[in-house]
């Protein structure tokens, strides 16, 4: 037998009173594990689309942090468009030149490299249009090249690949414009496959549903990033939806100063003509990333238009949304916890009187005063850090439950091991830190003990 | 093996008086020597024992265990004799009561330094007669049964000497005999010194040294003296 067989013991004594403590603590420190965990979920999907494979996003201005959230996680309030034109200045010369006439309609200078094409050669940029939904999931218009030149993952690595289907194209004999593409958890909760048509509606998830269907091509693998939660259909089917063509005249861009072009396709259907449309954002990922602050400064002296940095624009977010929350919560179970502790201190002090007869009898039998002290503060020390391993092993079971819910929502896959945060190790001297608090006044007490006035009789 | 020389302990009372309970110019036990005493209540019989375990600190004089003088030690010196020299058992509640009666005994040897001889431990159960009660915690154990578990914890270390207090007042006369005679032979066994302190004339009348404490104990001469 040694002390801390005793110190069991002892805590075996006062079972309900140890137990009731001690789940007390477990559920300190399951708290602390669950907002650890939940912090490494939240953390980890911000990080993990940090890195969006582009440089800058070009819209509206206005907030700089809403555009960045409507076009990265596509959440938010649907915001101002900015023209066409926007999206043509990214362009160089033979690109601008081949888009305006496969689209057709009136535009200004035809025939020139567009203004910021220097800074993209060697990258690329990818026009967005925001705004329809699908059920209660974002409807993206873009161009096939969001799947062919954006790349996705930590360091933007991975190519979009289909788990069935294909990329949609800008116009094909048997869907004409209305190609669409599914991110992953769109096609399970809406219970789409390829070969399936949908309608879109406009402005909100109840907002009302436009005529057209498009035809779903392809269904995304997960990726875990936002783009499992949209549907992507082509640009030009989009700006073919009722209401989704220019309603007023755009300052910047006056009629009188542009001229006609011709379209060269006429055995394609005909899509809207240039000075009809609008954008929500243009991606931009410029050739050397030195540019990228040098076209940001450029764009953000015009009128209507900004560029932002999406990085800094999550970055940002993280500390003064996100961080201080977590923070916030981890700061409320780190008081349950202390408040266990006290709740251990009160218990084990309530039972000194019970005891003194029982450390005299031990000291009677040679205990020093250091080792019935050591008796009193391992109890502390058994209660709280088997509380902990109980309530660590209860934090990430939960975890573990609700890892498939997270998984399907942010396609981060949550096992045992990888949501163990390294905070989590503070928790070991944290508990013997608050364990050791709480049993040394009792300790004391029984540091202190008479034994001649506690010996029986 | 045992050699008190010129103890004094008085107990400061609450109005700042002292009372002295013992002053003993000289008390002396050979190894292996059975002795009893008696007293009347409230002599300082059970202040001399703690004296002697080194319970309680003696306002001075000498007490010498072993030819140990553990009056001149630390406290944590006095723990480590007391550990690893003295057994004592008292007249009630001798045992944790969250504990076994084998680990009772075994507790004995948890504070000496390092012997946890399991074997010992299970042999003095058995010896004591309670060798098919091991596991059972004092509540399920009688008053005779527990006193005689603490007679085995006592004896767990092969002390040099064993302090008994009125063992046997609070249990029946026929277990009363059981008891004495089983710390007489446990002693004699080992060759184990023993002080016993009883009420019981019946019990001192076994011993061949039968010490009153109001013989030896001067502090009452003193007392009146100075009264
Ligand atoms: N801590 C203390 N403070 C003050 N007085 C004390 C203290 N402990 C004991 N005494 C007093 O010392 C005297 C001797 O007590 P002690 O317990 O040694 O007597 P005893 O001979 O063992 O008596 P009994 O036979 O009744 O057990 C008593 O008068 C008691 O009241
Ligand atoms: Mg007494």
């Amino acid at each position: 037998m040694n002390l801390l067989h005793i110190a069991f013991r002892n805590m075996q004594q006062r079972g309900l009173a140890s137990a009731l403590t001690m789940f007390s603590m477990s559920l300190g420190v399951a708290l602390v594990v669950v907002v650890l965990s939940v912090s490494w979920v939240v953390t980890e999907s911000f990080e993990r689309n940090s890195n969006v494979g582009y440089h800058l996003i070009v819209g509206s201005k206005g907030g700089a942090l809403q555009l960045a959230l409507n076009t990265v996680y596509y959440l938010s309030q649907p915001i101002e468009v900015i023209p066409y034109e926007d999206y043509l200045e990214l362009l160089p010369k033979e690109q601008r030149a081949a888009e305006i006439r496969r689209i057709g309609g009136r535009v200004a200078e035809p025939d020139r490299a567009g203004e910021y094409a220097g800074f993209t050669e060697g990258g690329f940029a990818i026009p967005l249009c925001l705004g329809d939904y699908l059920g209660p999931f974002r409807v993206v218009g873009t161009k096939p090249a969001f799947f062919e030149e954006l790349r996705w993952g930590r360091s933007s690595e991975n190519e979009y690949s289909f788990s069935s289907g294909r990329n949609f194209v800008d116009y094909s004999e048997e869907n004409g414009f209305f190609e669409a593409v599914l991110g992953s958890l769109v096609a399970k909760e809406m219970g789409k496959k390829v070969g399936d048509t949908f309608k879109t509606t406009h402005g909100d998830p109840e907002g009302e549903g436009h005529g057209i269907a498009f035809k779903v091509v392809g269904i995304l693998d997960s990726t875990g990033t936002p783009n499992d939660r949209a549907a992507f259909i082509n640009i030009e089917g989009f700006y073919l939806l009722e209401g989704h063509e220019r309603a007023y005249e755009d300052q910047a861009h006056p009629d009188e100063l542009k001229e006609y072009v011709e379209r060269d396709r006429a055995d394609e259907a005909e899509p809207l003509p240039l000075e009809k449309r609008d954008l929500t954002a243009v991606l931009v990922k410029v050739g050397q990333p030195l540019f990228a602050i040098a076209l940001q400064k450029r764009i953000n002296k015009q009128l209507q238009t900004q560029a932002i940095s999406p990085i800094k624009q999550i970055t940002d977010m993280l500390g003064t949304f996100v961080r201080p929350v977590q923070l916030a919560f981890l700061g409320t179970t780190i008081v349950v916890c202390i408040v266990s502790a006290i709740s251990i201190l009160v218990s084990i002090y309530n039972s000194m009187n019970e005891r003194k007869h029982d450390i005299a009898v031990m000291r009677a039998l040679g205990a020093r005063r250091d080792a019935v002290l050591m008796v009193v503060l391992l109890e502390s020390l058994l209660i709280a850090i088997g509380g902990g391993l109980l309530g660590w092993l209860g934090g990430h079971a939960l975890t573990l439950l609700a890892g498939p819910a997270v998984e399907a929502r942010t396609g981060i896959q949550i096992g045992f091991l990888n949501t163990i945060t390294q905070l989590e190790w503070y928790l070991v001297p944290g508990l013997i830190v608050l364990a050791t608090l709480a049993g040394i006044i009792p300790a004391f007490v029984a540091y202190r003990t008479n034994v001649s006035q506690n010996l029986g009789s | 093996m045992l050699n008190v020389t010129n103890l004094k302990k008085a107990f400061k009372l609450p109005d700042g008086t002292s009372l002295p309970i013992l002053h003993i110019p000289e008390f002396h036990l050979d190894a292996a020597e059975q002795a009893v005493l008696v007293g009347q209540s409230g002599g300082g019989k059970t202040t001399f024992l703690h004296c002697i375990a080194g319970i309680t600190a003696p306002d001075s004089g000498k007490v010498e265990i072993d030819s140990i003088e553990t009056t001149r030690l630390s406290e944590a010196g006095r723990d480590r004799v007391r550990a690893a020299k003295l057994g004592y058992v008292f007249q009630t509640f001798n045992l944790l009561s969250g504990f076994t009666a084998l680990e009772n005994v075994r507790l004995g040897m948890t504070f000496a330094s390092g012997r946890h001889d399991l074997k010992r431990a299970t042999d003095l159960l058995n010896r004591v007669g309670l060798g098919e009660r091991l596991h059972h915690k004092p509540g399920a154990l009688s008053v005779g049964q527990q006193q005689r578990v603490a007679v085995a914890r006592a004896l767990a270390n092969r002390p040099k000497l064993l302090l008994t207090d009125e063992p046997t007042a609070n249990i029946d006369p026929a277990n009363q005999q059981t008891i004495i005679d089983l710390i007489r032979e446990c002693c004699q066994a080992e060759g184990i010194a023993l002080l016993m302190v009883t009420h019981s004339s019946e019990v001192a009348g076994q011993f061949d040294r039968v010490e009153s404490l109001s013989d030896f104990n001067q502090v009452l001469e003193t007392a009146s003296a100075e009264a």
